[in-house]
């Protein structure tokens, strides 16, 4: 018998982040302390602290927000589309230029694998602004109207699981149709949004087009509510998207909301059986299943059901739990001390409700947050691990008889964001993506994304597209 | 009284009941109101709707989604532009009742009708081009072929405008249907006659029921049930009082509803795809390329 | 899963054959070359790169098949499959050489008492365009002159007409023709284009009895792509998985590098199993490989990097 492959560590080097011992917030094209308290953001893969950030406070978000309506009065609402543009390209290619750095930085900060981070995060992010850098002179052809109009000062709030991805989400298109922004990164990922700040000062953007403000929910919640703002963007959970539509309710100001996702990966008996295994893969265990779309409940038609469970099984052994900055981890730790509790609470809920438990054998590292890859089996829709959103590297295996069961089981949760279907059977897959009631429909594949493809929710999942050409038209007065 | 001795007949006036499920019930309240012309004088009475029939339209919307949003967009154009052929052939009915209803000369209020009408055949020919305008193809940096197209919210609550009896109506509702979504009306408080009769030519179009559900009353007391209604999918709110739309905005924030707020009220102006858009999902798909 | 009654099953007719090849799954052909990149992703290093390169000199099918091959080249060739590194001992000898059939007593003789077997090609190779008598012919040949192993191709064009019985015939009467010898079934995946025949072309290979399956003849492009290596490794994790039986792959045609076996190696790992990790079951046909891997065993030994004036050229 051979002996084992073990694969030798192959760590990235934290130098390359650059950690700074201290970050502070970025108002009005300066760097400065914020009031609010300073908080000392970790490293979730062992606990350790990274540096300290200096967090906004109330005052600051009005700083932030007079500094953006500035901005957006006197200099970038009347900068030509052309002129926009190329400060986006220059941010894209600023980007490109410290990819390296920001992949490990993000990595520090939210625990996810370097491969992830180097590969998906990092060069995405840099793709939308490229993307979006394009369109800044060519709105009039967006299918807007001729010479739209931007919408004004827009507050964003990001979320933790991909936080320089975020931001190029929501700065790219806003700044390309005009606006200004007044973006706050989530509170335990604050650095990569701070070391974009110092990409857009480098890139000689003009002050107050775009401020960061480091801080918590409370910051968060004074940014969404300020009336100097014309448009909030938010991403997030579904419950902290719904005070948010509330606390909007009536001012007028324009408002899209990315949120929860509860996705069926349905997988019938003619499907590509190794690449499905591979999709179901990806789809729960990418980024810790940290992600909004994350296909967190397989429907297996039931005649291939045990075999694809087994192939699962098979498949998750060979995964690589442990260290984020070792380019051979798969699955990296769970970004907070919070969401960690909230995954095991779900998790026992799931045995209690009588679902049947399994994870691979892998040793997981003594401090920091993990959570070994599970799959849980025998699930009923009415488990609570079936209906709400985990947000970690659990799936539910859930078992459907005809395609028109697999429509009504996978439609059957308040979530529409995102779905999967497998089969080899192209008539079946349209008639598969118009039924489900998901904004995003991955055939064969699963959490493919692009600057050019519209991603957005269906029913609680949020309102608004972020991508591709429809991604202007929340940034534009339309 | 003379006409009625020189004609020697009685006329037949028209009880008016909500349109809910493609049936014309009373309100299960049994409630009526009284709807007066502008100069104060009785016009009818209508049925003023509770929230039990607010719940029984969406539960009449919701059943005629799949059928309704199922269809070809050809056969939906077919059937919207049937309804515009009716409502020419009812044009003189529907200027009386918009003349009566807003206090307007019947010429003008005929003139309404024609705009109605003409506003209903825009939308009918919308049906099957808005997904060629709204969609696209995404050219993604990977073997992949992606698409995206809108589809139709679901159950859409409008609360119709409350002046433009007819026209407004119609500039409200056709464009919801023409996407495929399925409505649940709140006529006009003090006009709601016409909006009646249009349920009547929809009930005998070939619009399946439930695709639209009309109903009567008092808009500040039904509009909160619509609102916070989970099984519906978004709220216009352009014939809600300006007073109440936050609390109404609130409220459809329980099921995170899209929620539209009209910025233009002059129903004579080409709406575009302006009200198409806010009842619409974008949904991408993704295959990949491979042999 | 299969059972094994249901394989004997299968070959019975052409009817039941074409039916379980074509009830394979399919394979999806940006999923699986994702899955491979995925896997190309590996970082390999120190200890573990130190252990795979020398596991993959083991694995080497040293190669030469050239119309211009004569004795002399042969024996050359046999001399570095035995002790590859001159000036390192403790480099291991590769698997086998793999010649033409006539040059086959020549290469026995020259690996006489080392562990390197002789793989001779044989049926008509490269293109197997000749009467099953003559391609039997030619293997009896190769095993007469003492051949360990017989790398047979496979009828490209019957499989590609859909006579999947016979393709299947051909290679039990190879099997059968082997006697001791084991087989490799060429399956030239470049010529049957598309992963779902590379997938159905396994099975059918394993069913009928192949202790391999081989990719390529190393004359067509493409060869050896780690899509198709993934898909031949599938086959044999789930053959393994329905008879208990474990066959092997081998790769040839392409692979040059050190980098690109490492790679190999890992897809090896997880796809198929640490099992599989072994000259029994794993193999490259190449010939430049060996010089690259000794380059860099060379760096990972010494931390220098190596010039190709220091490793030998046959």
């Amino acid at each position: 018998m051979a002996p084992r492959f073990e694969y030798a560590p192959a760590p990235e080097s934290r130098d390359i982040a650059r950690l700074k011992p201290s970050y502070q917030i970025f108002v009005d094209g300066a760097f400065r302390d914020g009031s609010g308290e300073s908080i000392k953001t970790i490293n979730p893969a062992d606990e350790t602290p990274l540096a300290e950030v200096s967090e906004a406070g109330p005052s600051d978000v009005d700083d932030a927000v007079d500094s953006a309506r500035r901005a957006f009065d006197g200099v970038w609402g009347r900068l030509p589309g052309r002129e926009r543009g190329k400060y986006l390209f220059r941010i894209a290619r600023a980007i490109q230029e410290r990819a390296r750095e920001l992949a490990v930085l993000e990595s520090l900060d939210n625990g996810k694998p370097i491969r992830e981070s180097r590969d998906v995060d990092i060069p995405l992010a840099a793709a939308h602004f490229f993307y979006y850098a394009g369109w800044a002179d060519k709105l009039s052809h967006a299918g807007f109207g001729a010479g739209p109009r931007p919408v004004g000062v827009a507050g964003q709030v990001i979320p933790w699981n991909f936080p320089l991805l975020m931001a190029s989400w929501k700065l790219a298109p806003a700044l390309a149709c005009g606006n200004t922004v007044v973006l706050k990164p989530a509170e335990t990922t604050p650095l990569s949004a701070l070391v974009l700040a110092e990409i857009l000062a480098a890139a000689d953007l003009p002050p107050g087009v775009v401020n960061v403000l480091a801080g918590g929910p409370a910051i968060g919640a004074a940014l969404v509510a300020h009336e100097g703002l014309d448009k909030v963007a938010f991403t997030g959970s579904t419950e902290v998207g719904r005070t948010i539509q509330r606390t909007l309710a009536g001012t007028g100001r324009r408002l899209t909301l990315e949120l929860g996702g509860k996705a069926a990966n349905i997988v019938f008996d003619d499907a590509p059986i190794d690449q499905a295994v591979e999709g179901i893969v990806n789809g729960i265990f990418f980024n810790q299943g940290q992600v909004c779309c994350a296909g967190s409940r397989l429907l297996v038609q039931e005649s291939v059901a045990d075999e694809i469970v087994t192939a699962l099984q098979r498949r998750l052994s060979t995964l690589r739990v442990g260290d984020p900055l070792d380019k051979n981890t798969d699955v990296g730790a769970i970004n907070s001390a919070a969401q960690l509790a909230k995954i095991r609470e779900l998790s026992q809920s799931g045995e209690q409700e009588g679902a049947r438990r399994w994870s691979p054998d892998c040793d997981l590292p003594d401090r920091g947050y993990w959570f070994a890859p599970t799959i849980f089996t025998d699930v009923s829709p009415a488990n609570r691990i079936a209906r709400e959103e985990i947000f970690g590297p659990v799936l539910s295996v859930l078992t459907f008889r005809t395609p028109a069961e697999a429509v009504e089981k996978a439609n059957n949760t308040p979530y529409g964001l995102s779905a999967g279907v497998w089969t080899e059977k192209g008539s079946r897959i349209l008639w598969m993506a118009q039924r489900l009631r998901a904004g995003v429909v991955w055939a064969n594949t699963f959490n493919r994304f692009d600057p050019t493809a519209p991603f957005g929710g269906y029913k609680e999942s949020g309102f608004g597209r972020e991508g591709g050409r429809h991604g202007l038209e929340a940034y534009l007065d339309v | 009284m003379s006409d009625h001795e020189d004609i020697g007949r009685l006329p037949v006036r028209k009880t008016y009941k909500l349109y809910v499920g493609g049936a014309f019930p009373r309100s299960e309240s049994g409630r009526s109101y009284p709807v007066t012309a502008t100069d104060g004088s009785l016009l009818a009475h209508a049925a003023q709707a509770s929230r039990k029939d607010v719940r029984d339209a969406v539960v009449a919307a919701r059943k005629a989604v799949a059928g309704w949003s199922g269809a070809t967009a050809y056969n939906r154009g077919q059937v919207l532009y049937r309804v515009a052929e009716m409502l020419e052939g009812r044009r003189e009915q529907f200027a009386s009742e918009v003349a009566a209803a807003e206090g307007i000369p019947r010429e003008q209020a005929a003139k309404q009708v024609d705009a109605a009408t003409d506003r209903w055949v825009y939308y009918a020919g919308w049906a099957d081009k808005f997904a060629q305008v709204a969609g696209s193809t995404d050219p993604v940096a990977g073997p992949y072929f992606a698409f995206s197209l809108p589809e139709p919210t679901g159950v859409v609550g409008v609360l119709a405008p409350q002046e433009s009896s007819l026209l407004g109506l119609v500039s409200v509702l056709a464009p919801v249907l023409t996407t495929g979504n399925t409505a649940v009306v709140v006529a006009s408080e003090t006009r709601p006659l016409p909006a009646i009769s249009l349920a009547e030519v929809l009930a005998t179009s070939d619009l399946p029921g439930g695709v639209v559900n009309v109903i009567t009353g008092v808009t500040a007391e039904l509009a909160p049930w619509l609102a916070s209604h989970r099984d519906v999918n978004a709220l216009d709110l352009t014939g809600a009082a300006p007073g109440e739309r936050a609390a109404l905005q609130r409220a459809a924030a329980e099921n995170v509803k899209r929620v539209y707020v009209p910025r233009d009220l002059d129903w004579q102006r080409d709406p575009g795809t302006s009200r198409l858009s806010p009842f619409v999902e974008i949904k991408t798909v993704w295959h990949p390329i491979g042999i | 899963m299969l059972q094994q009654a249901d394989l004997r099953d299968v070959t019975r007719d052409d009817t039941s054959l074409r039916r379980f090849l074509h009830g394979l799954p399919g394979v999806d052909q940006v999923g699986a070359e994702s899955r491979a990149a995925l896997l190309a992703t590996r970082s390999i290093k120190t200890t573990a790169k130190a252990w795979a390169l020398d596991i993959a000199i083991r694995m080497v099918d040293l190669t030469t098949l050239e119309g211009a091959d004569t004795p002399g080249k042969v024996r050359a060739l046999c001399a570095k499959a035995r002790r590859p590194d001159p000036s390192d001992p403790s480099a291991p000898s590769v698997a086998a050489v793999c010649v033409y059939p006539d040059l086959v007593a020549t290469a026995v003789e020259a690996v006489h008492g080392s562990p390197v077997a002789v793989a001779s090609v044989a049926t008509a190779f490269p293109s197997g365009r000749a009467s099953l008598p003559t391609k039997l012919h030619d293997v009896k040949d190769a095993v007469a002159a003492g051949a360990d192993e017989i790398d047979m191709v496979i009828d490209r064009g019957a499989f590609l007409a859909g006579r999947y019985l016979q393709v299947f015939e051909e290679i039990v009467a190879t099997k059968e023709a082997c006697g001791p010898a084991h087989l490799k079934v060429i399956l030239e995946t470049g010529e049957l284009a598309t992963l779902d025949n590379a997938r159905r072309a396994s099975w059918l290979a394993l069913l009928a009895g192949g202790d391999f399956v081989k990719t390529s003849t190393g004359k067509v492009t493409p060869s050896a792509t780690p899509p198709v290596a993934l898909v031949l490794l599938e086959a044999v994790r789930d053959f393994a998985g329905a008879t208990g039986e474990r066959r092997g792959v081998k790769l040839a045609g392409g692979i040059r590098t050190a980098k690109q076996a490492v790679r190999f190696l890992v897809m090896v790992n997880e796809v198929a199993g640490e099992h599989w990790l072994d000259p029994s079951l794993f193999r490259f046909g190449a010939s430049s490989l060996l010089n690259d891997l000794l380059l860099q065993r060379h760096k990972t030994h010494t931390g220098a990097y190596d010039g190709p004036d220091y490793v030998t050229v046959e």
